[in-house]
């Protein structure tokens, strides 16, 4: 069987417009969770379905995509569905965040400030924010319509009373144009200022629990805090050992069985182009720095 | 006496007036054509046996099931509401701040994966309280006021006893300075002697804080220490309604009398 | 302060083949501020019946009870709520209390009741235990596991708290010495003396003459069928 036996992005048409109206509607309520008839697709559940039929109703011929997994382009998830939409839809794709039209994301936002016309693409496993402390839908659902939102605090108070601070670290919960709270998808909460008053459109995919939600473009995100716990958007205090970047997320990586380790950036295109400029950190070699400039 | 009369409250307006609530199952009767008025500061019990009608009677009250017909009006800040047709909005909001309603069985009524602080700060987190130190000090003067040490805050409520955790659901409850408190049994299933400790706490609130209240029970005893009117249901009607003591003392209805003299005498 | 006229009371047995016993009739009596009345008549005449009736816990069939500027007979159960409250005091022959409460905030509570700071409330029950000779040491505990006599003086602790303007005596110096009994005697003298009305049951007829002005034999108002 070859690709062409497939309709475009691998959706029937009739699908799509399905997803895109959930989309728009997503758009259109900024935070609220949409619910839409999600499709059975060739990976399993929680591999980003949600995602993937997101980006599949958005996507053109003329599109560029781009497809990352914790800020990576070349680990098996985004590998995977990259291949997937360049067999079934034939789009240019890429690796440098500036010159994709479209983003489908696990777990990060680019450190690259996006653009109008860019569209980000979550993949969402869980997008009910209030799920963990309540878990009746029928009650989450009045919860949002009719904004009884102190069970959020509740879990933040939690976290206060048995760690001393504030220790969600992903996933953190945010409101949305002071209306609809919003789990950000397990994005790091380093993340969370860059959901705010983004020039580009944000879109949100759960596959399995089938809602779609979005924030359309510069729309204020506040994440919820405390007035005397106020909210910080905390990463790990230390440079990038591979392009001295001090402003990014950065993952840890264990190199030894001694207890040697690095941190290195975990959006790997935005290191790269770093290390490209001539920036070196830590453990960084000047030489792969002259032959990324070469 | 006029000295400490401003401290208490004004008699003379209902806080609550049910008129003519009933609630059917298809044909079978949950409760029918219920009438009272209950004043800021007062205590009523219903009374009656299992299917009387009384917890389907509590339901309506608390908005937590819509009644067939009739109307259950309180006395809000911008003055007397039809709760049964305002919205659900505004009726779930009143659940939260004016209102309170403790469960049979606390695990009904609390959150159990919560710390205790937690389940107390939840109502105040509700009206958007957003400081974690105001939040933390009211919730352990409250734990206090209900008898748990400060230092089980943040213990969640498994680890407690049955007792404890009727007390931590009256705290989570009360903390928002309701005015009308509505209960389920509160008392069953615990200890006599947590039982006792539990009406003493009850009457101190209801008396410190002017609170009104209305108990559904089927324990007599408990009514005459803690309720100052008394309302016997049977079979979903009203048989009969008036001060504890002398509903109690001098019955006048068949079932009354019978439900009196089937008490075992201690 | 108190005035009855023309009260009745039967009671309807629904469960014994609704049996109607008649107990009172054309019941009338008057007690004025200061003074004390006592009620007499042998054992079932229906002197703790008509007391009840005062107090409201026993329904009258017809006729009025006027405490102040209440008729208890007819009143609205707030009302007698209220009245009890502020102007109606009662000492009965038995301790109702919630288990484990201390004896010191039992009397205290129809001064709490009332607003009463719990500090002045506390020291006022503390005074009349005192006086009562309740020992110090058994305040802190409940008084359900005190000796009869014990009971009868918490109770009369906790009647003689707030200065009710009238009040309802039911045998207060049964089961007392004689030294307890010259202290509860005292009180009742006191109270009259700053003006309340009482009525009261006293087999005592020594303490009876002492301090009941007049007395009411109830027998008069039995009904002749009974």
């Amino acid at each position: 069987m070859t690709a062409q036996d497939y309709n475009f992005a691998y959706l029937d048409e009739q699908t799509k417009r399905m997803i895109r109206r959930a989309i728009l509607k997503g758009v259109a309520v900024p935070g609220y969770q949409v619910p839409f008839a999600s499709r059975e697709m060739p990976m399993p559940y929680g591999w980003g379905t949600g995602g993937v039929q997101v980006t599949a109703a958005c996507l053109t011929p003329d599109d560029t995509l781009k497809v990352i997994d914790q800020g990576a382009d070349d680990t098996t998830n985004a590998v995977s569905i990259r291949k997937f939409f360049q067999r079934t839809a034939a789009v240019a794709v890429t690796e440098a965040t500036a010159e994709a039209t479209i983003i489908q994301t696990r777990h990060r936002i680019p450190e690259a400030a996006l653009t109008e016309g860019q569209i980000l693409v979550y993949q969402v496993p869980i997008p009910e924010p209030l799920r963990f402390l309540e878990p009746r839908e029928t009650e989450t659902r009045k919860m949002h319509e009719l904004e009884e939102y102190g069970l959020m605090h509740v879990k933040l108070y939690e976290d206060i009373a048995r760690h001393g601070h504030i220790a969600t670290a992903y996933a953190y919960p945010v409101k949305v144009e002071g209306r609809y709270v919003m789990d950000p998808s397990p994005i790091p909460r380093f993340d969370n200022p860059k959901l705010s008053d983004c020039p580009a459109i944000q879109l949100f995919g759960a596959g399995r629990e089938q809602r779609i939600y979005a924030l359309p473009p510069y729309t204020r995100v506040v994440s919820l805090d405390f007035e005397d716990h106020p909210f910080e958007a905390s990463k790990a205090p230390h440079d990038c050992d591979l392009c001295g970047a001090s402003d990014s997320y950065l993952d840890e990586v264990i190199t030894d069985d001694e207890g040697g380790r690095m941190f290195v950036c975990s959006d790997t295109d935005f290191c790269r182009g770093r290390v490209a400029a001539g920036h070196i950190g830590r453990l960084g070699a000047p030489d792969l720095a002259q032959e990324a400039a070469e | 006496m006029t000295a400490f009369d401003r401290k208490l409250p004004s008699p003379d307006r209902p806080l609550f007036q049910v008129q003519g609530l009933s609630k059917y199952y298809g044909s079978r009767i949950g409760c029918a054509d219920v009438s009272f008025d209950l004043y800021p500061g007062e205590v009523l019990g219903i009374v009656g046996e299992s299917g009387s009608g009384k917890s389907t009677l509590l339901s309506c009250l608390a908005g937590h099931m819509a009644p067939d017909t009739g109307r259950v009006i309180f006395d809000t800040a911008e003055g007397p509401r039809d709760t049964v047709t305002m919205g659900e909005a505004e009726r779930r909001r009143l659940a939260r701040t004016d209102w309170a309603y403790v469960h049979q069985n606390p695990r009904d009524g609390l959150r159990m994966g919560v710390s205790a602080g937690g389940n107390v700060g939840e109502r105040l987190m509700a009206v958007g309280a957003r400081h974690y130190g105001n939040i933390r000090d009211k919730a352990n003067d409250w734990l206090g006021r209900v008898e748990i040490a400060a230092d089980r805050i943040d213990d969640r409520p498994r680890a407690f006893s049955g007792g404890m955790q009727q007390r931590l659901q009256i705290a989570r409850n009360l903390v928002t300075g309701p005015r009308l408190v509505f209960m389920d049994e509160p008392t069953g299933g615990l200890d006599v002697s947590v039982q006792a400790r539990l009406l003493d706490l009850l009457r101190g609130l209801v008396r410190e804080m002017g609170l009104s209240a209305i108990i559904v029970t089927h324990d007599l005893a408990v009514v005459r220490l803690l309720a100052d009117r008394l309302m016997v249901m049977k079979g979903g009607h009203v048989v009969e309604q008036g001060l504890t003591d002398q509903v109690l003392d001098d019955p006048q209805h068949a079932y009354t009398q019978l439900l009196v003299s089937s008490v075992l005498q201690v | 302060m108190i005035e009855i006229r023309n009260l009745s009371k039967s009671f309807t047995l629904h469960n014994q083949g609704s049996a109607v016993i008649p107990v009172m009739a054309g019941a009338a009596l008057t007690v004025a501020s200061g003074e004390c009345v006592g009620l007499i008549g042998n054992s079932g005449a229906g002197k703790s019946t008509l007391m009840r009736m005062v107090w409201g816990n026993y329904l009258a069939a017809s006729g009025s009870i006027r405490v102040g500027e209440v008729d208890v007979a007819s009143a609205e159960p707030r009302q007698i709520i209220r009245l009890r409250r502020d102007t109606l005091g009662y000492v009965s022959q038995f301790l109702r209390v919630v288990p484990r409460v201390p004896t010191l905030d039992v009397v205290a509570e129809p001064l709490l009741n009332l607003g009463v700071q719990a500090d002045q409330a506390r020291n006022r029950a503390a005074a009349l235990l005192s006086r009562l000779n309740i020992p110090e040491r058994l305040w802190s505990l409940s008084p359900t596991t005190f000796s009869g006599g014990e009971q009868q003086r918490v109770n009369i602790a906790r009647g003689f708290a707030h200065a009710y303007p009238a009040l309802l005596l039911d045998e207060p110096t049964a089961s007392l010495d004689a030294a307890n009994r010259e202290v509860v005697l005292t009180l009742i003298e006191e109270a009259k003396a700053r003006g309340a009305a009482i009525l009261g049951i006293f087999h005592d007829e020594v303490a009876r003459d002492r301090v009941c002005d007049r007395v009411v034999d109830v027998r008069a108002y039995t009904p002749k069928a009974a």
